[in-house]
């Protein structure tokens, strides 16, 4: 069991022709995740890796053909917004959007134009999702993961990788291991993944990766209180950040009275989240 | 990326928001030209991209051209918080009645821009949000719809603004709207909107920020940016496209990803040093991007010694191997470097840099132990 992403997966890559979209849709395929089309305006017609997957034209006619349940998204920052729309318009129930750089005035009207849709979206700015020896979306490092219970959810991208091979190093497997993204407006929150862990039979743990910006956090600590029976281990990145500087990441920054690391950690510790003072401490934090 | 006073005036103007008759003057000669063109008392007020500019002397009422010149001349010549005032913006002088607070935001939980608006205005809104929280008023807009006539009379309402006022509130509300959301800003405040002694609803002050990932569809925003705001190592950090933020310590850190970046400064603090920065070499870097990392990095003089920590995924250690060694010779530096790599050719990278003298770690923790021990002086 998973979330998300699993064997029954049927995945659409949009910009599956790009310099991104080439190299991570080989990756997907590699690691097994079932490819079943693309989506590059104006290549309709042509094959991607000599004749396995099928290139469309329009987001419609690829999961008319093939029946895409998913859709990961590799198109520049410009065009990202007109193509979660696309997929949305379409009514494809999840959406991964793995590009960065997206105004986030577009990621609003996305917001408010899902708000009346049933389709999920993750990201963007975000890494994917993976479940080990199933499927991957996007382009978390598959080798670095195996199979188990713990779920992962992240706003970050490399330090989700080291948290992931920290565990895996430590014989710890993983369910599910979900990127939401950095920017300051996403599809999906750490309370919406939480949510689909808690219900997950075969989740048992959760870990947590937070960073400074914004109140997701302490939004996720209340949902915990509140609402999980499963225990959750958290890191938060970003104390040593200084005020009023974007690190990185679009929604990483401290705004004059919000966004502090403390004030996150102290909400989790006091919804009963353990938290490690840095990703090695995380195994040991964890359930037996 | 914030803009100064003056050109958020000038946005805000192009809106049809009323603003003070004034001009933005680089020579204290210059000012005492515009004084006496404007032939009123006048405003002169530094043109720097930081708060409390009042309070460090910067803004300061002038009688006469003369004086106008004199103070501009002073003004120029000062630092606020560590910036240079480079231009000073002459303004009308203007008699007050009443100040208003009105901004939009971006507000990240509700994922909708919000107008907020206090009768207590000409203050920091922090401060009114501390001390007066009933005095703010908050009104969400549908993204998709813009903001409703109704939702302007709703605030004019609530902030007991009389209905004289109305029409030209609305027409201000309206253009800010439309200044915010034409321009991609992820602010839009005017702080205080004023009302004259003759009755008249006036923007004093104008403070906007434009979102940087949507600067590709504004040509004309790029122009406006201030140097000064950020150090000469930041300017040249973007030309290269990395992600860089000079912080104090002596630890100089190379990471790939914000996320692990951030974590490699907090675990630095954790083992007892102090990270001398913040730098997101991006993925799959170049060797040619990690050399030019190197060398900003070690061109700060605080640097004691460096970190290298990459999880290879789309990045290659290889790779990142390579840039440090290409750029080892012309820098001929003697700081202590410790390198992690981990992931994706992690092996190669290691076997590169075998025979450069470096300190290599297995883990994060031992990376930050190392760091932080090569700066103790002590033995590694």
């Amino acid at each position: 069991m998973s979330i998300l992403v699993n064997k029954s997966t049927r995945l659409l890559v949009q910009g599956i022709t790009g310099h991104e979209g080439l190299f991570h849709t080989a990756q997907m395929i590699e690691y097994g995740t079932n490819v079943v089309a693309g989506v590059t305006p104006g290549k309709g017609g042509d094959w991607f890796l000599a004749g396995k997957v099928p290139i469309f034209d329009t987001v419609r006619v690829a999961v008319e053909a093939t029946g895409a349940n998913t859709s990961v998204i590799f198109v520049p920052a410009r065009h990202a917004a007109d193509a979660i729309f696309e997929a949305a318009e379409v009514g494809i129930p999840l959406i991964f959007c793995i590009t960065e750089g997206v105004p986030v005035q577009e990621m609003m009207q996305v917001r408010a134009f899902l708000g009346q849709r049933s389709t999920r979206l993750i990201g963007p700015n975000c890494p994917g999702a993976l479940t080990p020896e199933e499927a991957k979306i996007g382009i978390i490092p598959g080798n670095i993961a195996m199979p188990g219970n713990i779920g992962i959810v992240s706003r970050s991208g490399t330090l989700t990788y080291e948290i992931l091979y920290t565990l895996t190093r430590a014989g710890k497997g993983t369910s599910t291991c979900v990127g939401i993204g950095g920017d300051p407006v996403s599809g999906s929150t750490f309370i919406d993944i939480l949510g689909l862990f808690e219900a997950d039979p075969h989740t048992e743990q959760v870990v947590l990766i937070g960073e400074i910006g914004g109140s997701e956090e302490e939004r996720a600590a209340d949902f915990i209180d509140r609402e999980m029976t499963k225990p959750v281990v958290a890191f938060i990145a970003g104390q040593t950040a200084p005020v009023g500087k974007r690190m990185g990441h679009a929604g990483a920054i401290i705004e004059t009275s919000s966004g502090l690391a403390g004030a996150k950690i102290k909400a989790l510790q006091a919804a009963g989240v353990r938290i490690a003072h840095h990703p090695e401490e995380i195994p040991d934090l964890l359930v037996r | 990326m914030k803009i100064h006073e003056y050109q958020s005036k000038m946005m805000f103007s192009r809106y049809g928001i009323p603003i003070p008759n004034g001009r933005v003057a680089s020579t204290a000669s210059e000012a005492r030209q515009i004084a006496e063109e404007l032939g009123v008392r006048v405003v002169v007020k530094a043109q720097v991209l930081v708060g409390e500019r009042g309070k460090a002397g910067g803004i300061r009422l002038a009688r006469t051209p003369k004086e106008a010149e004199e103070l501009a001349s002073i003004i120029l010549g000062m630092e606020i918080k560590g910036l240079p005032v480079r231009k000073v913006l002459i303004d009308e002088a203007i008699s007050i009645n009443k100040e208003i607070y009105l901004s939009i935001t971006n507000d990240r939980d509700a994922c909708q821009p919000v107008m907020i608006a206090s009768e207590a205005g000409g203050i920091d809104i922090e401060e009114v949000a501390t001390r007066m929280p009933e005095k703010i008023i908050k009104v969400f807009i549908d993204p998709l719809l813009g903001l409703h006539d109704y939702q302007a009379r709703d605030i004019a309402t609530s902030i007991d603004l009389p209905h004289v006022y109305w029409r030209s509130f609305s027409a201000i509300a309206r253009g800010l709207w439309r200044a915010f959301w034409e321009n991609d800003a992820t602010l839009a405040e005017i702080n205080p909107l004023v009302v004259t002694q003759d009755q008249k609803l006036v923007a004093l002050d104008g403070k906007v920020i434009l979102d940087d990932n949507a600067l590709f569809r504004h040509p004309d925003q790029v122009e406006m940016r201030d140097q000064d705001v950020d150090t000469p190592t930041e300017t040249t950090a973007r030309k290269y496209d990395l992600s860089y933020i000079k912080l104090n310590g002596e630890i100089g850190c190379i990471v790939n990803g914000a996320g692990l970046a951030m974590a490699t400064m907090d675990i630095i603090k954790l083992f007892g040093g102090e990270p001398a920065n913040f730098l997101d070499i991006g993925g799959g870097a170049s060797a040619d991007k990690v050399a030019a990392a190197f060398r900003l990095i070690v061109a700060d003089t605080n640097v004691k010694a460096v970190l290298v920590n990459i999880f290879g995924g789309i990045t290659r250690c290889d790779e990142v191997a390579r840039g440090i060694l290409s750029a080892l010779p012309e820098i001929k530096t003697t700081i202590p470097l410790v390198v992690r790599l981990t992931g994706t050719n992690a092996e190669e990278g290691l076997h590169l840099l075998a025979d450069a003298q470096m300190i290599t770690a297995e883990t994060l923790v031992e990376a930050a132990q190392k760091a932080t021990a090569a700066v103790k002086g002590g033995m590694v």
